[in-house]
């Protein structure tokens, strides 16, 4: 089970899933451990009470981590008294109860609403180094596969699935096919990490990695910094792949060392030896590749209802005539009229009045330095009638005050607010207006993602900052930062 | 798990591809925390449209959805399940379905049928006026017209939905073999085990 049974050669995935193994059965099922299993406040109330109900418990709380995201107002969670400030919709704050008494009931570390570590779950696990390389990592939450980009196995998983690692610690499964997606040469000046992974969505389309579990490789990849990597392999699942990672290096151990939940002293020196062993070998296949040139890459923003509906910012937006299959031709018709945009209209002709720089995929500390590279000396447009930065976590929300992005978003005419969910999904008090167009660093386009009937734009930091200034979708490569003047 | 056999009736013919779970079952539904009542909110957006298949009279408590390609990709929210069988779906035809959603139907004892889409636009077709029937244990699609759709599944998934089998309780029948792992596992990788929250550096 451990260690020496490769006789041939195996990707990274395969070499994770053969390390997790329980047991083989005869149908091709396996069952696999669960080495991470983070708990939100939206997926697993179901759970727990399916738990109680079968008078289950918790087999291994300390492999489990709750902390509240989606639901929570990322508006001040402290009063000037020093109280909590209560959530106004009842729907939320039981659903944010429930997991504040599951948690210590079923002895699993909580990490509270205003607690400084709070934060996004895909941005805690990392940061808290409690997604660990070469671990499988499990949350009731699609952008799980996040975590690969430490070179984890990560997954999103469905309630009845939380409740069954929760029981058992594994869950059963079925191997998936292995995709390779390359990237060779260099990112252009102004591509970011968030502006590759549109890309990709772009060429294998949003069903292009069902069934596989999709490695990232090449130069490209190597270059880039963890945090770029964990966008990159958070947005897999947006090419329908429920996982995408990463080999983990030497940037990856940096990062992790010294983190909270990560092992420290010969611990650390034994789990560097496995790190170090994880990497697909020479020789291994895989059932699908493509490749990307990375010089094709342009800032790229999407234009349609699917992540799959992306152009470059350079360009306009697609006739539905255009494609070839009559299926997608029916699908941007609808598309277009959603989002009120007509064919043949630049992109950088298309006015926003919403701005949003957070979510899991980019609301870390590179992310906001990134955006406040281009608000710097800056004001966002007259027609911008909302602009809010939403840190990922309170420990990015303290880094980027030490750093003074707060002023510069502040001063640009951003709200600056605390760590949450906020304006990705439309659950909590940050919504897009019906009909109001937003440039968001966020993950998903669909029909009302960010409130019913708001018209989603994804775009990298520095674009969703561009446009804010600008008050249209907007090129950040025209963007020099802002000169100082007299220091 | 209710176990399932064969799904018979009428079948809402939306044809839709990539229907995503903010479409089946938008956010702000996802604030409860029981498992009933998302009925209400299924596919909230579509139905919102007139001339919309939900509204038809004959397909109203129908227990199949016909869709296309890509059924259930985004979150992995199972209230996307959840408000499906609460609107009385047990079966859904695609010809593709996103990972997860296919695994949070089968969890609920929802069909996930898929089959290439020349078959789906056939029924499609036929389910305006007709009933169709979803046969899991000969694996068969049949119209009343003498089409007959063979379609693939996982063996495991059959025998739990035929029989209604509790995973959970399945896997803990391999209690013994999850123990041993975690024995081998602490030796060979502690790290792994019991992390403890540490002041960071």
């Amino acid at each position: 089970m451990f260690g020496a049974m490769a006789s041939k050669p195996r990707t990274l995935y395969e070499k994770i899933w053969d390390q997790h193994v329980v047991e083989r059965f005869d149908d091709g099922t396996c069952l696999i451990y669960i080495d991470r299993h983070l708990v939100h406040e939206v997926t697993s109330p179901q759970a727990f009470d399916a738990l109680r109900l079968a008078g289950r418990t918790v087999r291994r709380p300390d492999l489990t981590l709750a902390v509240p995201d989606h639901n929570l107002p990322t508006t001040a969670r402290l009063a000037p008294d020093g109280s909590r400030v209560p959530i106004a919709d009842p729907q939320s704050a039981a659903q944010l109860a429930a997991l504040e008494r599951n948690a210590p009931a079923f002895g699993i570390d909580y990490i509270d609403a205003i607690a400084p570590e709070q934060g996004i779950v895909h941005v805690v696990g990392p940061e808290q180094g409690f997604s660990l390389p070469g671990a499988t990592i499990v949350c009731g939450d699609s952008h799980t596969a996040a975590h690969g980009g430490i070179g984890a196995l990560a997954f999103g998983i469905g309630t009845s699935e939380v409740e069954h690692v929760l029981a058992t610690q594994t869950l059963q499964l079925r191997q998936s096919k292995t995709m390779e997606v390359r990237a060779e040469g260099e990112l252009g000046p102004g591509v970011t990490p968030k502006d590759l992974i549109l890309h990709i969505i772009g060429v294998i389309g949003t069903a292009g990695g069902t069934g596989h579990v999709i490695e990232y490789r090449g130069h490209v990849f190597e270059e880039m910094s963890v945090e770029g990597r964990l966008t990159v392999c958070n947005m897999s699942i947006e090419g329908g792949a429920r996982a995408g990672l990463i080999a983990p290096d030497d940037k990856v151990f940096a990062y992790l060392a010294g983190r909270p939940y990560a092992p420290a002293g010969d611990d650390w020196d034994r789990a560097m030896e496995w790190w170090r062993s994880l990497s697909t070998d020479a020789g291994a296949s895989f059932d699908r590749s493509v490749v990307i040139d990375a010089a094709d890459v342009e800032p790229t923003v999407s234009w349609g209802t699917s992540p799959e509906d992306v152009v470059a910012v350079s360009g306009a937006v697609p006739s539905p005539d255009s494609f070839a299959d009559p299926s997608k031709q029916d699908a941007a018709r609808k598309s277009l009229d959603y989002m009120d945009l007509a064919p043949g209209t630049p992109i950088e002709d298309i006015a926003v009045e919403n701005v949003f720089i957070g979510s899991c995929t980019n609301s870390r500390i590179e992310d906001l330095r990134a955006a406040a590279e281009i608000l710097k000396g800056r004001k966002k447009a007259p027609n911008v009638r909302w602009a809010i930065a939403v840190p990922g976590s309170g420990l990015v929300k303290r880094q980027a005050e030490a750093e003074g992005l707060d002023r510069i978003f502040t001063e640009a005419g951003f709200e600056w607010r605390e760590p949450g969910c906020s304006a990705c999904l439309a659950m909590n008090p940050d919504k897009v207006p019906p009909g109001e167009r937003c440039a968001s660093t966020s993950n998903r386009n669909f029909v009302g993602r960010q409130g019913p009937g708001a018209r989603t734009h994804l775009v990298s930091p520095a674009m969703a900052a561009a446009a804010a200034v600008t008050g249209r979708l907007a090129d950040v490569r025209k963007f020099a930062p802002c000169q100082e003047v007299g220091g | 798990m209710k176990a399932v056999s064969t799904i018979r009736g009428r079948a809402i013919p939306l044809g839709l591809k990539n229907v995503d779970t903010d479409v089946i079952i938008p956010a702000h539904w996802l604030k409860t925390i029981s498992r009933e009542g998302l009925g209400k909110g299924a596919f909230e957006t579509i139905r919102a449209t007139p001339g919309n298949p939900f509204d038809v009279e004959d397909f109203a408590g129908a227990p199949i959805l016909i869709a296309g390609d890509n059924f259930g990709c985004g979150s992995s929210r199972e209230h996307a399940a959840w408000a499906m069988l609460d609107m009385g779906l047990t079966a859904v035809i695609a010809p593709s379905f996103s990972d997860i959603f296919a695994g949070n139907a089968f969890k609920n004892g929802i069909l996930a049928v898929e089959l290439p889409q020349e078959q789906v636009d056939r029924l499609l077709e036929v389910a305006k006026d007709e009933q169709i029937a979803v046969d899991l244990e000969n694996q068969v699609v049949t119209t009343p017209f003498q089409d007959r759709f063979e379609f693939q599944i996982d063996p495991f998934r059959k025998r739990c939905l035929l029989e209604g089998l509790d995973e959970i309780g399945l896997t803990l029948g391999s209690e013994s073999e999850i123990t041993r792992h975690e024995q081998v596992r602490e030796g060979a990788m502690p790290w792994l085990d019991k992390p403890s929250r540490r002041d960071a550096a």
